[in-house]
């Protein structure tokens, strides 16, 4: 018999049962909740008088309608926003789950949150009401996305009605030349597999490009495996995984510590297991990439030029076609030429630490072209704090970026940070639907050091013309 | 939840891929803490232009297809968010059934959990029917749940798959947590043994 994935791993440990048509009941370890999928879930609860199976593993923050202003202490302007907020903390109160409302500096957005406190650990099942829950994949956690109705089963039961995967595995090979990033990995596999390529599967990264990732590199690679269809990501815990989640706040202590330590060292898919699909990328083939369309597979490296929509098939020759025209682009156009009027650094894919040091290295002592709105939103209280700490907070404010409080922001638009119809945004972000950011704006994903670049010079740019010496 | 048995609709044509929940509901409708209410939002930024008027030429605003209660769409159909109020828009709107080419998983599972049945087909049938649902209001389809077929208005007949629990919740329009908590003490079970394998979780 063929040998075990670590997604079958972690999938037999939480098996409560097994029924006769396939379908599984599977225990949930971390139940993370936000303020937009749960309102109905917990109105459910109420109608049918059922309560919170396990309120210990139940963490909500708000986060996707908070205002990023540094005045938001002020409450929030936009009646319906304020009133999904004040729900989520009704519900937490009532049905005694961990919280962290919007006044604690521990507050941020849930998958940066969740890691950041020790809440996530290596071969649990971790679920929330959002599709970035892959991110929580980067400790060799099996996490993903679910609907509110799922969100009310597992607040009711703890469990998840499932069907199983199928096993991917994604190897990055070798190392990421200079100025690549984990998002260049992430878009690249996406711009090579497409955004159905991963559809029916999970994902698990490997490979010495992936090894040598941080914790915040893998949670960004991680968090768009729902951008390329997968159910989820993961990453099998290492040294660099315990030493990230050593001394967290609910991470294990002690003598628990060393019982947890030696059962995640057993978390690795085994040499003779069996994979359904195989993927396998250069790391030295990667390039810094931006996306030029309106679908994360849209993606090409920063040297290239606009795609006529003639080179595809398909149904995506309209799809492009669609995709250019709302884009405001035209086939042949250099992507380094084209001009935007936005930068955003955050959200879950690259609102964390590192990234911020990652933009931050290439602002030093520079400014943002005249006229163009550029803000970073930190991920967490946290992260920003660490942040001023460092000094990069000052190194954005006096490049000319706005400094704002954590939050979803214009990942998705949902507070007051938005894009203007035509408006042209570098983001750091992971969709770059229509109106994701923002009726009629325009997204371009990359990463945060081609966002700052990006910022630098007004319009799409190679990083590594900006900072040829700091990369040498 | 709402039963599903036959249904025997309008079938409206939209033959676009990759359609996300971002086009299904944008998130400024995404602010409700109830679950109705949707529909009039259904597709808001292709349905209605900056002033809030109908444009003119997107289906569900066509006269054949105001009443379209199946949606025939292209590869790929409820990509990103995993927001329910997609599925919630789709049936608030009146829409039991979409048929595509493939689905996007969450969206596919947010499906079933509301009373709408997603039937997956080759490409070349999805194709078929959406050249019969060109045709307008005189172009019915029938799905019958139970035989697992459609039924085109001319007589032709196709067959789909369908999870054999989820077509049991759907007919019955049982709900899940009723179903999982009557297993409480498999539950109960695991969490003991939990307790003493992963003493830390
Ligand atoms: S940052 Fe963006 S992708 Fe992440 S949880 Fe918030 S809205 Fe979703």
């Amino acid at each position: 018999m063929a040998g075990k994935t670590l997604y079958d791993k972690i999938w037999d440990a939480h098996l409560v049962h097994q029924g006769d048509d396939g379908t599984s009941l599977l225990y949930i370890d971390r139940h993370l909740v936000h303020e937009v999928t749960s309102p109905q879930a917990f109105e459910g609860l109420r109608m049918t008088g059922r309560t919170v199976r396990a309120p210990g593993q139940t963490i909500a923050v708000p986060d996707h309608n908070v205002p990023t202003t540094v005045d938001r202490a002020k409450g929030i302007e936009n009646e319906e926003s304020r009133i999904q907020v004040e729900a989520l903390d009704t519900n937490a109160r009532e049905f005694g789950i961990h919280y962290y409302p919007v006044s604690d500096v521990r507050q941020g957005i849930v998958h940066i949150i969740g890691p950041e406190q020790g809440w996530t650990l290596p071969g649990m099942t971790v679920v929330c009401g959002d599709s970035h829950t892959a991110t929580h994949g980067a400790f060799g956690a099996l996490a993903h996305g679910i609907g509110t109705s799922e969100v009310e089963h597992v607040l009711a039961t703890q469990t998840l009605i499932q069907s199983k995967s199928k096993n991917m595995k994604v190897e990055i090979t070798g190392r990421l030349l200079p100025g690549v990033t984990a998002k260049d990995i992430t878009l690249s596999v996406i711009g090579h597999t497409g955004t159905a390529g991963g559809t029916g599967y999970v994902i698990e990264y490997c490979g010495e490009a992936i090894r040598a990732l941080s914790m915040e590199g893998r949670m960004t690679v991680c968090n768009m495996a729902i951008e390329g269809g997968a159910r989820a990501g993961l990453i099998a815990p290492d040294q660099t995984t315990y030493r990230y989640v050593q001394g967290r706040p609910h991470a294990p202590k002690g003598a628990q510590w060393e019982a947890a330590l030696s059962w995640w060292k057993t978390l690795r898919s085994d040499d003779d297991a069996h994979w359904d699909k195989v993927v396998t990328l250069r790391g030295e083939d990667i390039s810094p990439v931006v996306t030029w369309g309106t679908s994360p597979e849209d993606v090409l490296p920063i040297t290239a030029a606009v795609p006529d929509p003639a080179s595809f098939s398909g149904g995506k020759v309209e799809a492009v076609r669609r995709a250019l025209d709302y884009m405001g682009l035209t086939p042949g156009q250099k992507l380094q030429e084209i001009e935007i009027d936005t930068v955003f650094i955050g959200s879950c894919t690259n609102g964390r630490i590192e990234d911020l040091r990652a933009a931050a290295a290439i602002l030093k002592g520079k400014r943002i072209k005249d006229g163009l709105r550029a803000m970073v939103v930190p991920g967490s209280g946290l992260v920003r704090a660490q942040a001023e700490e460092e000094g990069l907070a000052d190194i954005f404010k006096d490049a000319g970026f706005e400094w704002r409080m954590a939050g979803c922001s214009m990942c998705l638009a949902m507070n007051p940070d938005q894009l203007a119809p035509g408006e042209r945004c570098a983001a750091t972000s992971n969709r770059n639907f229509e109106g994701r950011q923002g009726r009629g704006g325009r997204t371009h994903l990359m990463s945060p050091a081609m966002a700052a670049a990006a910022a630098i010079t007004g319009r799409l740019t190679d990083v590594r013309e900006i900072a040829a010496p700091q990369m040498a | 939840m709402e039963k599903f048995t036959t249904l025997d609709g309008i079938a409206a044509p939209l033959p676009l891929i990759n359609v996300d929940t971002d086009m299904i509901i944008p998130k400024q409708f995404l602010k409700t803490i109830k679950r109705e209410g949707l529909g009039k939002n259904l597709f808001d930024e292709m349905r209605f232009d900056d002033e809030g008027n109908e444009i003119k030429g997107f289906v569900l605003n066509r006269p054949a297809y105001r009443n379209a209660e199946i949606l025939i769409a292209g590869a790929n159909f409820g990509c990103g968010s995993s927001r329910e109020h997609a599925p919630w828009a789709i049936k608030d709107f009146g829409i039991r059934c979409v048929i595509a080419p493939s689905f996007a998983d969450i969206f596919f599972n947010n499906c079933f959990k509301n009373g709408i049945l997603p039937i997956a087909l080759p490409a070349e049938q999805v194709e078929a029917l959406m050249a019969e649902a060109d045709k307008g209001a005189n172009a019915r389809l029938t799905v019958d749940l139970k035989e697992q077929k459609i039924t085109t208005a001319d007589g032709q007949a196709i067959a789909f798959e369908v999870d054999p629990f989820r077509k049991h919740c759907l007919m019955e329009g049982l709900d899940d947590i009723g179903l999982t908590l009557e297993k409480a003490a498999a539950i109960e079970a695991f969490e003991t043994a939990a307790a003493q394998a992963r003493p830390w979780v």
